[in-house]
């Protein structure tokens, strides 16, 4: 530990901003591409059930 | 072998074996990030012409690497579907796209975050960030045609035929943009300068790459086992994968 | 192989000649283009002396995609193109002389125009000679690549704007060769740099390009 404390580190040596900017942008893409991964999958598994139970009735 | 190879890369063998991989790569992509993160922000020290601010390093330049990688990649698998005919390679490519255009992306945001600071603008036409936009535009290319088109066949091979174009402009883009970047202006700003860089930072650097690595296979795999249940949705395998899940 | 060129080519010469309308509509295009960025910008001779090159070879690529579209479509529509995939003779042949008539009808007349859209912008008598010189050149290399995004999206919804989408950044080497001759030239360097890279390019491309197209033709008409 180099800081010394929390709030140099939040600090990031008066550049908190771009530093902290740049690392938030990045969690928000990530968590934004597994969450569109997720619907995906979730609504592709609902139709294709749907469909499945569909022919099985027909 | 060859026999093997084969049945690997069937949907239906490659489903069930993919399922059970995501989780180990998804692990380790964890861990991985931890101890990167862990050496990015505790072991490497201050710069010392940069200040704190070299530390967006630890995500830009790996993220800018995962970005032309998976791009080699993806025009790889494009091209062995289009030569082997197999389904398993261009689903494959067709995966990995969204992945390369965010990494894509993020290098691009971080790196206007650090020219912010260096540059004093958040934008600079510098080549590396001009080839790196330039790169986005191919990756969203690639994934509106492969989306227009209906056919499945026909998309996979047509997207083959762009990645690999891509792939070859690639580099002479990258250098006709350098040298009318060096014609217009002076070299500009390194971000990283290899001789005077700490091992530590390279270290947290490689760590963080690997970790983006894991990710990006763990998801290209997850994204692609959706695409089989799409593509195969009247065939057996898919029905007992669904009836078992229901 | 030679003669087989030279039969496409004036077959769709002829075609293009019946359908001069089109022709035309490209060209005014580009006038209209080239024309609409002094308005924009202000009537500032230095500026627009600077601006200049840039300006007529973003025109040029804008111009040369509204024709891309029509490279194939109409041998698409009415079966033609699905004869000369089975025919005997070589597809890439027959494609690059296909991709030399429309330069001859969407390329060389943008290159020709260009000298006297120049004037508009006040360059000098010789940087208008070196902007003819580089569009010369650098407009078949637009045809060749753009042949490429026009065989991938023949009859693809949504067409004509997937097409620029995929194709306006491959043109993107030849817009800095092509643009910055112009500019060296003004900025008193010899552009023959500039000139010589936009010749390979267009040798490059030349050479890869019709087999490329005719490998995405077979691939959208299977």
């Amino acid at each position: 530990m180099n800081w010394g404390s929390w709030s140099n580190f939040f600090a990031m040596g008066g550049r908190g901003f771009y530093v902290w900017g740049a690392y938030l942008i990045t969690l928000i893409c990530i968590v934004a591409e597994l969450g569109l991964l997720a619907r995906h999958k979730r609504t592709l598994r609902q139709r294709l059930t749907q469909m499945l139970r569909l022919n099985k009735q027909s | 072998m060859a026999i093997n190879l084969f049945k690997f890369s069937s949907p239906a063998t490659f489903y069930p074996v993919a399922g059970k991989l995501i989780p180990v790569f998804y692990g380790l992509a964890a861990i991985l990030t931890v101890i990167g993160l862990y050496l990015s922000f505790f072991v490497a020290p201050t710069d010392a012409t940069q200040g704190e601010v070299y530390r967006i390093i630890f995500i830009h330049v790996p993220a800018a690497w995962m970005s032309m990688f998976i791009y080699l990649v993806m025009a790889g698998w494009a091209g062995l579907g289009l030569i082997l005919n197999t389904r398993l390679s261009s689903m494959m490519a067709q995966a990995l796209a969204p992945t390369g255009a965010m990494f894509t992306f993020v290098a691009l945001v971080t790196g206007a975050f650090w020219g912010k600071l260096a540059w004093g603008t958040w934008w600079d036409w510098d080549a590396r960030m001009t080839s790196e936009l330039i790169l986005l535009f191919l990756y969203i290319g690639y994934m509106s045609l492969t989306a227009a088109i209906d056919d499945v066949r026909r998309a996979d091979k047509a997207g083959a035929i762009l990645a690999l174009v891509g792939a070859v402009n690639v580099p002479i883009i990258y250098f006709s943009v350098k040298w009318w970047n060096t014609l217009h202006q002076g070299a500009s700003v390194s971000l990283i300068r290899a001789p005077s860089m700490a091992k530590t930072m390279l270290l947290g650097m490689l760590v963080m790459a690997l970790a983006a690595w894991m990710y990006s296979i763990a998801v290209a795999l997850s994204r692609a086992r959706l695409i089989m249940l799409e593509r195969e949705k009247n065939s057996a395998w898919v029905q007992d994968v669904l009836e078992k899940k229901s | 192989m030679g003669k087989l060129l030279l039969t496409v080519i004036r077959r769709d010469l002829l075609l293009a000649y019946r359908r001069r309308a089109d022709v035309l509509t490209t060209l005014f295009f580009f006038v209209i283009v080239v024309s609409l960025f002094p308005l924009g910008v202000g009537p500032e001779m230095k500026t627009l002396r600077l601006i200049a090159p840039g300006v007529v070879w973003v025109a040029a690529l804008l111009a040369s995609m509204l024709s891309l579209q029509r490279l194939f479509a109409a041998d698409y529509q009415d079966g033609t193109l699905e004869q000369m995939l089975l025919a005997p003779q070589p597809l890439a042949v027959i494609v690059l002389g296909k991709i030399i008539a429309h330069w001859m009808v969407s390329g060389l007349p943008l290159a020709l125009m260009a000298p006297l859209l120049g004037l508009q912008f006040d360059l000098p008598p010789e940087a208008l000679l070196v902007l003819f010189a580089a569009l010369l050149l650098g407009t078949p290399v637009l045809s060749l690549i753009g042949a490429i995004g026009a065989a991938l999206t023949l009859g693809v919804r949504g067409g004509g704007v997937l097409l620029s989408l995929l194709v306006l950044p491959l043109y993107i080497p030849a817009l800095i060769f092509g643009a910055g001759a112009v500019e060296a030239y003004i900025a008193g360097v010899s552009p023959e740099g500039h000139l010589s890279l936009l010749a390979a390019l267009l040798i490059f491309s030349g050479l890869a390009t019709p087999w490329v197209t005719a490998l995405a033709l077979r691939i959208a008409m299977e």
